[in-house]
């Protein structure tokens, strides 16, 4: 497959940016986060993903959705870092929509795709809790209880944990942490007994949340997937979010970097545009080299996690490790050539900066994925 | 638009021919530059199967597979050539001549060439017949390449050139070379240079090899004492060798940035295990080196995607021109990064220069080797200034 859009995806992209880039520019989250807006991102624009068929782009058609693949929800993620757009794209249509997709029964997949498509339901997936994004060591416990099962646990970096309709929850039914089997995936009602939901307001001001669970009850009906074997699904579901959290930052890099080169341009000192100082030049040319390179290595993850999401393992460890120290260093050099004003809040350049802080640690940073090449690779 | 079953077919036929046609000897990677075959009046064959590989890669056309075949190459369209390139891959065949006619002169001709100059060169360069040296960088121009001073002077229906090339990569075993040369002193200096082609055997041309810090090399110095040329010997426009220059350029840049891969290079962590050895849960026995190979695994990956995009936007005309000059830089910057971390996994024992043991010390003349990689054919830092200044259009750059 050719490693550039097609036309198709090339139309849809355009159409991504013209409505985020029109309905959600920066200003757009600037005002949610100065409001403390209580749910975090616009329902109004929401609707309007779901109008577009963004909401039901990976949800097949029999259920509603465009049947679309990952290269098209990393086309538009990447509009989404562009613009540091507040929204559930990603917890609901990409995450929570694949694992449904590709783990739900039928009746499962009935209940829930068709509002996911709609854009009347949000849904959150829950994975980490510790520091460090480390599915393999997943504590929170699921322990048998009649028909069904009691969890009890703490999750972390919950993105729209404190808005889900649903919450996909990631817990050990056996074995212990850093075991790869004994993991299931839950579909949890938020409003359950025992489930505590505290929205944590990160560095980014972007939505997650920390949630607890206290011996909250859930029936058989409620497990996703296979009992004891939900890591080969989740390791697949977290696999798409990556190669998308990966487009997001691509968005983030190149938007910053368009920013930055601008200023260039237009700043004077010592009577002449910065832009003119060969110091200057010769870092803003290795970050465009930087950022090109990146952009080739998320569409390869993109396509490979669309051709088989759990062989693209190793396609999309390396975009995701590339994302990792590419973005950091776009959004540093941003800020340090913006100088003075590369410091204030009136200026969107430090925004970037913070949420590619975020986007470092969603899922994985640059040195987790670096260290999974390392182990696939046997060294 | 081609039907995706006749590619299927050809695919097929080309992996059975492969098979065929590809001796054992030559899948395994080339481990020093007697494995390279470079053609030329005087060529010697390292082996029997490389002679047999490379004549029925020419009988083919596949030594330029791409190139129209009445100029003896393969007439392969893009999707065609990229799947033969795939196939060898995938059985680890060498690429069957190595050419600086082929890399460099080759695209060059075939934009700028008249039809009697095609017509002459292309087929003996696809057929190994004449070997290329390129006559670009003089003492006094380097990275300023426009102010070279080798001039060209009419006298009649020819020119007559003095003046001395340097860095020229194996000037004393061409049989001919491109060269550039200043055929317009009072103009600005880009619009005084010409591109011509000449005999190496002509009556004034001298070669001296240049030894370097990695030990001997192909480089040399070129000397030209009245060297008489026919006017008819210029590719393009007299004064106007500036545009098929920067065209040829661009060819040796992307050729230099693939050169890491090139290689057929074992993978870091490998070649790392063999020396360092691993604990008992397989992991290097150097937890910072392991890091910065992992990196390095990151990085070389993603620029194999980029490598393979810009192949692909090429071919969607949506590549720009400069974008070489990038993939030049990084995939040079990347090499010697490459060649660090094998020095340090290989510790003392990549020390050695002139064991058998170390086979001459080629660990460590292949690391210092590599770091010409980002001077030769522009440094990194006159990439970055055409990246600044072409793609990104700063000021003043």
């Amino acid at each position: 497959m050719a490693l550039v859009l097609t036309e198709e995806q090339t139309m849809l992209r355009d159409s991504a940016r013209g409505l985020i880039g029109d309905k959600a520019p920066v200003a757009h989250f600037r005002k949610l986060r100065d409001e403390r807006d209580a749910t975090g991102f616009s329902r109004e624009l929401w609707n309007s993903f779901a109008e577009m068929g963004f909401a039901g782009l990976l949800v097949p058609e029999a259920f509603g959705g465009s049947g679309l693949g990952c290269v098209e929800a990393g086309v538009v993620m990447e509009e989404i870092g562009r613009n540091l757009t507040p929204s559930p794209f990603l917890a609901t249509a990409v995450l929570a929509a694949s694992a449904l997709a590709r783990g739900g029964s039928d009746a499962q997949k009935k209940q829930y795709l068709p509002k996911i498509a709609d854009g009347s339901l949000i849904a959150a997936l829950a994975v980490d809790e510790g520091a460090k994004h480390r599915p393999s060591r997943i504590a929170m416990t699921a322990t048998r209880a009649g028909n069904g099962f009691k969890l009890k646990g703490d999750k972390a970096l919950v993105v729209d944990g404190h808005v889900a309709d649903l919450l996909i929850v990631a817990a050990r039914s056996s074995g212990k942490p850093g075991d790869a089997d004994g993991l299931t995936l839950f579909l949890v009602d938020p409003k359950a007994k025992g489930v505590a939901i505290e929205r944590t307001v990160m560095v980014d001001a972007h939505n997650a949340a920390r949630i607890s669970f206290d011996d909250v009850e859930v029936n058989a009906d409620q497990v996703l997937g296979e009992v004891d074997r939900g890591g080969a699904l989740l390791e697949a579901v977290l696999n798409v979010g990556r190669a998308a959290v990966a487009a997001e930052m691509l968005g983030v890099a190149d938007e910053a970097f368009g920013r930055t080169v601008s200023y260039l341009k237009e700043r004077k000192q010592f009577g002449r545009l910065i832009g003119e100082f060969q110091a200057l030049q010769h870092r803003a040319a290795h970050l465009y080299t930087e950022i090109e390179i990146l952009r080739a290595a998320v569409l390869k993850a993109l396509q490979a996690v669309d051709a088989d999401a759990t062989e693209a393992r190793v396609a999309v460890a390396v975009a995701k490790a590339k994302a990792g120290t590419v973005t950091t260093l776009a959004v540093q050099e941003g800020v340090q050539m913006h100088g003075g004003m590369g410091m204030t809040d009136q200026f969107d350049i430090g925004l970037f900066m913070k949420r590619a802080r975020v986007l470092q640690e969603l899922l994985g940073d640059a040195n987790y994925h670096a260290e999974m090449l390392a182990e696939w690779k046997k060294y | 638009m081609t039907d995706t079953s006749d590619l299927e077919q050809f695919r097929a036929e080309t992996r059975a021919w492969l098979e065929a046609n590809c001796p054992t000897e030559m899948r395994k990677p080339m481990q020093g530059d007697e494995d390279n075959f470079w053609g030329g009046r005087n060529a010697t064959f390292a082996s029997d199967a490389q002679k047999v590989w490379f004549e029925r890669m020419r009988d083919k056309g596949w030594t330029v597979p791409d190139w129209p075949t009445q100029y003896g190459g393969g007439g392969l369209d893009g999707a065609r050539h990229k799947i033969l390139r795939e196939e060898m891959a995938a059985i680890g065949a060498r690429s069957p001549l190595s050419s600086f006619g082929i890399w460099m002169l080759g695209p060059a001709l075939l934009k700028y060439g008249n039809e009697a100059q095609k017509a002459e060169h292309l087929p003996k360069i696809a057929r190994g017949e004449i070997r290329w040296c390129q006559g670009y960088s003089e003492p006094n121009a380097g990275s300023d390449l426009a102010s070279l001073q080798t001039r060209a002077v009419p006298d009649g229906d020819d020119f007559i050139i003095n003046g001395s090339k340097i860095w020229t990569s194996y000037a004393n075993y061409a049989d001919w070379i491109f060269c550039l040369v200043r055929t317009d002193a009072s103009a600005k200096k880009h619009d005084g240079i010409s591109f011509i082609l000449f005999d190496m055997t002509s009556k004034g041309v001298t070669t001296k090899p240049i030894l370097l810090i990695s030990g001997k090399s192909p480089f040399c110095e070129t000397f030209f004492d009245n060297v008489r040329v026919p006017q008819s010997h210029v590719v393009g426009t007299i004064n106007r060798g500036w545009d098929v220059a920067k065209y040829l350029l661009q060819h040796e840049r992307a050729m230099i940035s693939g050169m890491g891969g090139r290689d057929g290079g074992r993978p870091l962590g490998q070649v790392a295990a063999l020396s360092l050895g691993t604990d008992d849960q397989g992991k290097l026995d150097d937890p910072v080196l392991r890091g910065q190979i992992a990196t390095f695994d990151v990085d070389e990956a993603a620029l194999a995607c980029a490598a393979e995009r810009a192949v692909d936007l090429a071919k969607a005309g949506q590549l720009h021109p400069a974008f070489s000059s990038a993939m030049k830089y990084y995939g040079t910057e990347l090499n010697k990064r490459r060649h660090e971390i094998l020095m340090s996994a290989g510790g003392i024992d990549a020390l050695e220069w002139e064991s058998e043991r170390s086979h001459d010390g080629a660990r460590a003349r292949a690391w210092l080797r590599t770091k010409a990689n980002s001077i030769e054919g522009g440094t990194s830092e006159v990439m970055l200034g055409i990246v600044a200044k072409r793609i990104l259009d700063l000021p003043g750059a």
